[in-house]
């Protein structure tokens, strides 16, 4: 009997055990509460210094100033569509969010943003292409403090050494390129990786040629996309930027082994870092004297997504025109090498940072990746990446390349 | 197997159950007597687990391979249903084939450079010699690295120009091999590099499989003139066999799955070279957002895991039965 009772009780005891489990299966999914609107989130992917430490201080500085405190999450960089999207689905998204340019439409197609408009954000003064790449629909979504872009850095030692200047045209591109070359030093570097960095390198040429990615297979893209594939053949640039990102492209150039490269500004406080390199920066070159350097836009905006808590939404829009304000822009500019997204700001910029004047010039022509085909983007990056790729292997000629591409 | 090692349980709980009856009146009898709820409770934990974290996944899969599942389901939970179209979509697309292709020519390679790589070695450190723990300890290392890490590792050792592979080659006169940048190369290199993370695997299933070789079998063997590869035929291969179907089979299903290897080194390139059916249901899902895709390529990939598992779980039964 005794043992009877023992063997009951340690059945009960085993259901007990049991039953938290399945209780927390069911559970999960709260809600956000609302009213209160003095403490906001906040999620973006700057986790490494100097730029974590140089937006926390920006952040710091508005959150005192519309007087809440902000509770930042810092996701990095690859994660963050996976965690934006986590959170969209059980309802927790941060209150403010920070999303990579291009990604804006396709966030804002979900339905999980809130037009600025609603809560009378000031989007005038800004750059067409930035906006262009904050709105989807009519509406704007985001906005950006700041931006960056692509443009052709020099080591100015090795171009001296060699009489040379910064080429402007592809002609003087490629004599440029191959006269540099010698030794285990290229004349040039760039990326054409199997990722959206290759594609993204790629459109300063296709677009200052007049090439568009809402036609991927005109004259224009093929041009640009033979500039590549000469430069490669001619022994310009390794065979191995079929495999480098851009971290890796920075690193053939401050090695001396790449004496030009296509980059951006953000790589510039890792260039500095070695004082012997001396380097300089123009525009992207152009096809045909005349043309326009058109590059495309990066920089990360700033976005309030859908909690339903009007009052906290409010006040994130508030934070977003601190965050976006012309002297906010300035100073973030100055910090981090990338350029105020109000192009009136730009002559007081540069005479800051003369070192960024290329750029700054390069970003009031500059385009957004989105701003043509929105959500679309993706495919036309994944095509072109994979025509370049295609190309640089001979497994295809430039004529064939893109529509050979986007048959995927 | 788990019908094998569960029997003697199940006799013994009858056994008692038969006592214990005659001991009291009767009482609750049939499905809900004692013993059996007892039962049912031990297996309920597993159940649960069983199907929260494997039974979920795979349903949630199956059904999102047929919804037209897009970053918008995520914030309006919407995702229409399509059938089959997704797999249509898939099995159609320009890349299925070469990806199929590629996946069996990186399992099949994986797999026998694995282990042989992997005996060779289990048998070398069998026999004692100095040093011979400290450098099987080191043989774990690639299992340890992260494999993030390690592809990065190897990118910049596989790197055309300066890379230290290259080099090294280059004293022996070797002209530089294009190890990730040629469509013809990348897959070897790809392969290569996944041999050498799956190498300490091989040799800590098969190492443990030779020490459980009685030595008395190779004392016989010697008498009767069985040394060396005789010795490894008639003694080391049919002891191990159990072992070896084990480590093949697991090899096989880790191996088809490979993805962050792929993604550190090539991402797919250079031109679709090194795409897998594992990096289309990566790329598809999370590059572009295509999830209803993504999980149909997925699950053509449990698919063929299933069909090795299936094997696996029969080649298991057969050596039980004998």
């Amino acid at each position: 009997m005794n043992n009877q009772k023992k063997a009951r009780w340690s059945k009960f005891l085993a259901l007990a055990a049991i039953t938290p489990l399945v209780l927390t299966a069911c559970g999960g999914g709260t809600t956000a509460s609302s009213g209160d609107a003095t403490t906001l989130t906040l999620m973006d992917y700057y986790n490494n210094d100097p730029d974590k430490g140089l937006i926390q201080s920006a952040i710091d500085k508005c959150a005192t100033d519309i007087g809440v405190t902000i509770t930042r999450e810092v996701v990095p960089g690859k994660d963050l569509i996976q965690k934006v999207l986590q959170k969209s689905s059980s309802k927790t998204l941060p209150d403010i969010l920070m999303l990579d340019n291009p990604d804006v439409q396709e966030i804002a197609s979900t339905g999980g943003l809130a037009p600025l408009s609603d809560f009378k954000v000031d989007t005038t003064g800004f750059a067409q292409g930035m906006l262009d790449a904050g709105t989807y629909d009519g509406e704007v979504y985001g906005l950006a403090p700041t931006a960056n872009t692509l443009g052709l850095f020099y080591n100015k030692k090795i171009l001296a050494d060699a009489g040379l200047t910064p080429p402007k045209t592809w002609d003087e591109l490629k004599t440029t390129a191959k006269a540099l070359t010698s030794g285990s030093q290229y004349g040039m570097a760039f990326s054409a990786v199997a990722t959206y960095e290759g594609s993204w390198q790629f459109l300063p040429f296709m677009w200052t040629n007049g090439g568009s990615e809402t036609e991927l297979d005109s004259t224009q893209n093929k041009e640009a996309l033979q500039l590549w594939k000469d430069l490669v053949d001619d022994g310009s640039v390794s065979k191995g930027a079929i495999n480098w990102g851009q971290g890796d492209v920075k690193d053939q150039f401050m090695a001396g082994k790449a004496a030009m490269m296509i980059n951006g500004p953000w790589q510039i406080p890792a260039l500095n870092e070695d004082a012997s390199l001396e380097w300089g920066s123009v525009q992207v070159p152009v096809n045909k004297a005349g043309q326009t350097p058109i590059a495309p836009l990066g920089g990360e905006v700033w976005t309030i997504p859908q909690t339903g808590d009007k009052a906290k939404q409010a006040k994130a829009a508030e934070f977003i025109s601190c965050l976006t304000a012309g002297d906010t822009q300035v100073t973030l500019g100055a910090e981090r090498y990338t350029v105020p997204t109000k192009p009136e700001l730009a002559k007081e910029y540069v005479e800051k940072m003369p070192d960024m004047a290329a750029f700054t010039e390069q970003i009031a022509n500059a385009r957004s990746r989105t701003g043509n085909l929105g959500a679309e983007w993706p495919k036309a990056a994944t095509t072109i990446y994979t025509a370049i790729q295609l190309v640089l292997t001979d497994k295809a000629t430039v004529d064939e390349a893109f529509a050979q591409a986007a048959k995927g | 197997m788990t019908s094998l090692s569960t029997d003697p349980a199940v006799a013994s709980s009858q056994r008692s159950g038969a006592t214990s009856e005659q001991g009291a009146p009767k009482r609750r009898q049939g499905f809900w007597a004692r013993e059996n709820i007892t039962k049912i409770l031990f297996v309920v934990p597993a159940g649960l687990y069983l199907v929260l974290f494997f039974g979920y996944p795979v349903v949630k899969n199956l059904i999102m391979s047929m919804q037209d599942y897009t970053t918008k389901t995520f914030f309006t939970g919407e995702a229409p249903w399509v059938g089959f179209q997704n797999y249509v979509t898939v099995v159609s697309s320009n890349l299925f084939w070469p990806a199929l292709l590629n996946t069996a020519l990186f399992t099949v390679a994986c797999i026998i450079g694995q282990f042989v790589i992997g005996l060779a070695l289990a048998s070398f450190f069998n026999r004692h010699f100095p040093l011979s723990r400290f450098l099987r300890a080191m043989l774990l290392l690639p299992w340890l690295l992260p494999l993030i890490v390690a592809s990065a590792t190897w990118r910049s050792i596989l790197d055309q120009d300066s890379g230290i592979l290259n080099q090294f080659l280059g004293t022996f006169g070797i002209p530089a091999i294009p190890w990730l940048t040629s469509p013809d190369v990348a897959l070897l290199a790809v392969i290569l590099v996944n041999i050498w993370v799956g190498i300490p695997f091989n040799v800590t299933l098969l190492y443990g499989g030779l020490q459980d070789i009685p030595e008395e079998l190779y004392e016989a063997g010697e008498l009767d003139g069985a040394t060396g590869w005789k010795a490894f035929r008639h003694i080391t291969w049919p002891n191990l066999r159990p072992v070896v179907s084990v480590v093949l089979i697991l090899g096989v299903v880790y191996t088809i799955k490979v993805l962050d290897i792929i993604l550190g080194l090539t991402n797919g390139g250079p031109a679709n070279a090194t795409q897998t059916i594992a990096v289309r249901s990566y790329q598809e899902s999370f590059v572009n957002f295509e999830f209803g895709v993504g999980a149909a390529f997925s699950n053509i990939l449990i698919l063929i895991s299933l069909v090795f598992a299936v094997i696996y779980l029969r080649a298991n039964r057969r050596a039980v039965d004998e």
